[in-house]
């Protein structure tokens, strides 16, 4: 039996309990993405109830339908270009009058609207009382109370819905927002000029296009140039004369004065559906936030959640991580194993699973890290943090919610760029992406201890500490930077509700981080595939290398000879030669591998740019082992250690006397490291800032802004330091 | 007298709210709008931002916007 699809869309404030409704209706049958061209999350879920299949679209949470910010275009154009049949308008009963206006607004769009009086539970725990049908009568339009963390009254909900989509008879014309005098004149006058000329070529209600063009709305009129052609001047010529006019009469903006009157009309019904209303909130949450918000503990407590989730997401995280690595070692050993050594199965073990697995890795530390996010801020702490560091991060040009995803560049860049997806405004989300990079994170610090480690002795901590400090710095000279270039304009409002405390639903806890964590699996694990395919194929190629030597020849002789001596010799000097044996192959091993990679496209890349590194003090070997690093920062050590030849392991001594023996001297070190520091972002942190700011354009300008900031860093203190006189 | 010169504590009537295009409407939109009441519940312990309660709930302004709204009646 096939069913009649309704559309529905969920409007509503920003923590009026959308969210949860839209969980309760869908459960997990419901698909995330992003609105087309913009990384604002678009949930969409279907469900089957009373005959129908129910497509439920959760709109972006906003306060109001004017053009300004992303999420109300969003919202606005999805009612207006995809006329739901229904739209549900969830209202916080204890935010009544706030709520109104964006439920006044809906209601002159002239779409099919209907209230859920949401969380009236708590309204009347707060003393307020709110009659529903007093209000559906005001407002004629239909009114259902909910309790949506409870999943009361959802039902109700949408058998009106039902019935509200599918009553045939127009409804009677409908009750709005009456303007003063002079300006419901000028809507009136607008909108038969608009009647007259347009002969129903607008696909939008008439008065409320009106009200738009009175309001000086930029879109609309857009669009009614867009769908009336040569009459669209006439149009916005009248509206115009209409405007100046209303400004004289008013010495204020229309709009402005639109806005003032909306709210006095809400006051009006305000009146006659809402007793007893409290001013002040005396309860839990107030309690709470003279604690959380304090202005002696309020910061200690701050950096305690913030180290909390910080052990949570990177030690304990780091258990799992190690199954994982362990699982992807396994893996790719037995393959190993199974397999014939051919292209294939270097390209499987080598390329595939090694890449996809530096990946995956991450999974664990995101999912927690996703967690503790959703936490803050489904409880509504997010906010809070925010109020308490926006003062600091308003320094550099930053919003107050950037401060999380900039920490969490600390540990890993990849989910540090998602958390940004918090911030609303999408200057500060750009502009937050840009400078986490520069937070080092954690793949990072492997090549500072071996750096340091060879160079510093003593002083490695210092010096590994002052890379974090530089890095610091480098974000906010960059943000100041970019904030009055690039990302130019007045910051955004900051404006923010401070919404209650509220106990976290631990079904919306687990969609939140899943579906979050969905989008870093599906989206990062294509483009690394590619990548490591990429780095593989280029390290891998060419098969055939003319080896200087011949390194079978030289492993037979050297195994020959050592059998021969060991046939002549004792039992204790037995073992001793077995060990020198080993050692002489290893090597022998290491050499012919080292002069693969040289010989490898990579390696001759390595060479032809190695002059672009000699300013900066790092050889061609340092050049090719940066070059690997864009898959995994990690990976630079490694790659150091084949190039040179020698073994890693904890020690590193015989890599230190390598570094030494090609030349490198302490101040080439403190070079290196400053680039590793701040030159490109790692493969996944790429394809995060690509997908997360929704353009290449911002991706390469993170790839050439930092490079370019590492190289001349790096040139700085390399040619600094030599001039000053250190070797 | 200036919102974001009044003390924590204090309540007050708006009279005016000044301030560019966007900002303003945003406040507006906010319910913080000629004649509402709003009541000063903290400063951030920066002293930036303030928090306000404004028709019953609890909204956050930052001391520069919050000096474009011109308020009266300060209790």
């Amino acid at each position: 039996m096939s069913h009649k699809t309704l559309t529905i869309a969920l409007a509503g404030n920003p923590n009026s309990g959308k969210t949860t409704i839209f969980n309760n209706i869908t459960g997990t049958r419901q698909k995330v993405g992003n609105w087309p061209g913009v990384t604002v999350e678009k949930k969409v879920g279907t469900v089957n109830k009373f005959g129908y299949e129910l497509k439920i679209i959760d709109l972006p949470g906003t306060y109001s339908l004017t053009p300004f910010s992303i999420e109300e275009i969003i919202a606005r154009n999805y009612v207006l270009d995809e006329k739901p049949d229904v739209v549900i308008d969830i209202i916080d009963a204890s935010n009544l009058e706030r709520s109104l206006y964006l439920a006044t607004q809906l209601r002159e769009i002239d779409c099919n609207v209907l209230f859920a009086l949401n969380m009236a539970d708590l309204a009347r725990t707060r003393g307020m009382k709110i009659d529903g049908q007093k209000l559906s009568e005001l407002l004629d339009v239909p009114v259902v109370f909910t309790v949506g963390n409870k999943n009361e009254g959802i039902d109700a909900l949408l058998k009106q819905t039902v019935e509200l989509a599918e009553s045939e008879v127009k409804r009677p014309k409908r009750r709005n927002v009456k303007y003063s005098k002079d300006i419901e004149e000028s809507i009136i006058r607008l909108k038969q000029f608009i009647d007259e000329k347009t002969d129903g070529d607008l696909p939008y209600n008439t008065r409320w296009t009106a009200i738009k063009l009175i309001e000086d709305d930029k879109i609309v009129k857009d669009r009614v140039v867009q769908k009336t052609g040569d009459v669209a001047q006439q149009i916005l010529q009248v509206a115009q004369t209409l405007r100046k006019h209303l400004t004289d009469r008013f010495d204020d903006d229309p709009q402005i004065v639109m806005t003032d009157e909306r709210y006095g009309f809400i006051a009006g019904i305000i009146k006659e559906v809402q007793t007893a209303s409290t001013k002040q909130r005396i309860d839990i949450s107030r309690n709470i936030d003279l604690v959380l918000t304090n202005r002696f503990i309020g910061f200690p407590i701050f950096i305690f959640f913030i180290w909390a989730m910080f052990q949570l997401t990177f030690t304990l995280g780091d258990y799992p991580v190690q199954w994982i690595d362990i699982g992807v070692g396994r893996l790719s050993a037995s393959f190993d194993r199974i397999l014939p050594d051919n292209l294939f199965k270097d390209l499987l073990v080598n390329g595939i699973i090694a890449g996809v697995g530096s990946v995956i890795v991450f999974l664990p530390n995101i999912l927690i890290l996703f967690f503790c996010i959703a936490l803050f801020e489904d409880t509504g702490y997010l906010a809070r943090s925010a109020f308490l560091m926006d003062k600091i991060m308003h320094l550099i040009g930053l919003h107050g919610k950037s401060f999380i995803p900039m920490l969490m560049g600390f540990g890993c860049n990849v989910p540090a760029i998602m958390a940004a997806r918090t911030l609303e405004s999408e200057k500060d989300r750009i502009l937050t992406i840009l400078i986490t990079p520069f937070m080092s994170c954690s793949a990072k610090l492997p090549v500072y201890i071996i750096l340091a480690g060879a160079f510093f002795g003593a002083k490695a901590g210092t010096v590994i500490f002052a890379m974090y400090v530089a890095g610091i710095v480098v974000s906010i000279i960059t943000g100041r930077l970019f904030r009055s270039t690039l990302l130019k304009g007045a910051d955004a409002p900051f404006v923010m509700e401070l919404p209650p405390y509220r106990v976290p639903m631990l079904k919306s806890l687990l969609i939140h981080m899943w579906d979050r964590s969905k989008i870093f699996l599906k989206r990062m694990s294509k483009v690394i595939l590619i990548g490591s395919i990429v780095v593989w194929a280029l390290s891998a190629f060419p098969r055939n290398v003319q080896f200087s030597k011949d390194y079978s020849a030289e492993t037979y002789n050297v195994i020959t000879y050592y059998e021969a001596e060991k046939k002549s010799a004792a039992e204790p000097e037995r073992i001793e030669l077995d060990k020198k044996q080993q050692a002489a192959v290893d090597e022998l091993l290491r050499a012919k591998q080292a002069e693969k990679t040289e010989k490898s496209v990579i390696g001759r890349i390595g060479k032809i740019v190695a002059p672009l590194f000699e300013p900066i003090g790092i050889d061609w070997r340092g050049g090719v082992s940066l070059l690997t690093g864009f898959v995994a920062k990690e990976i630079v050590i490694s790659t150091l250690g084949v190039l040179h030849a020698v073994q890693i392991d904890d020690e590193s001594e015989a890599l230190k006397n390598a570094f030494l023996a090609a030349g490198m001297t302490k101040i080439s070190a403190l070079a290196m490291m400053v680039f590793v520091l701040l030159y490109l972002p790692c493969l996944a942190t790429t394809a995060a800032i690509r997908r997360e700011t929704g353009s290449y354009r911002w991706m390469f300008l993170s790839i050439g802004y930092s490079t370019a900031i590492a190289w001349i860093m790096a040139f700085f203190v390399y040619q600094g330091g030599r001039l000053l006189g250190y070797n | 007298m200036r919102l974001s010169e009044m003390k924590e504590g204090q309540s007050a009537t708006v009279v005016r709210v000044g301030g560019n295009g966007i900002l303003r409407r945003r406040i507006l939109e906010m319910g913080i709008l000629k004649g509402a009441e709003v009541y000063v519940e903290k400063y951030a312990p920066l002293k930036d931002p303030l928090e306000l309660i404004v028709k019953g709930y609890h909204v956050t302004l930052r001391v520069e916007e919050a000096a474009q709204i011109i308020v009266d009646n300060v209790k």
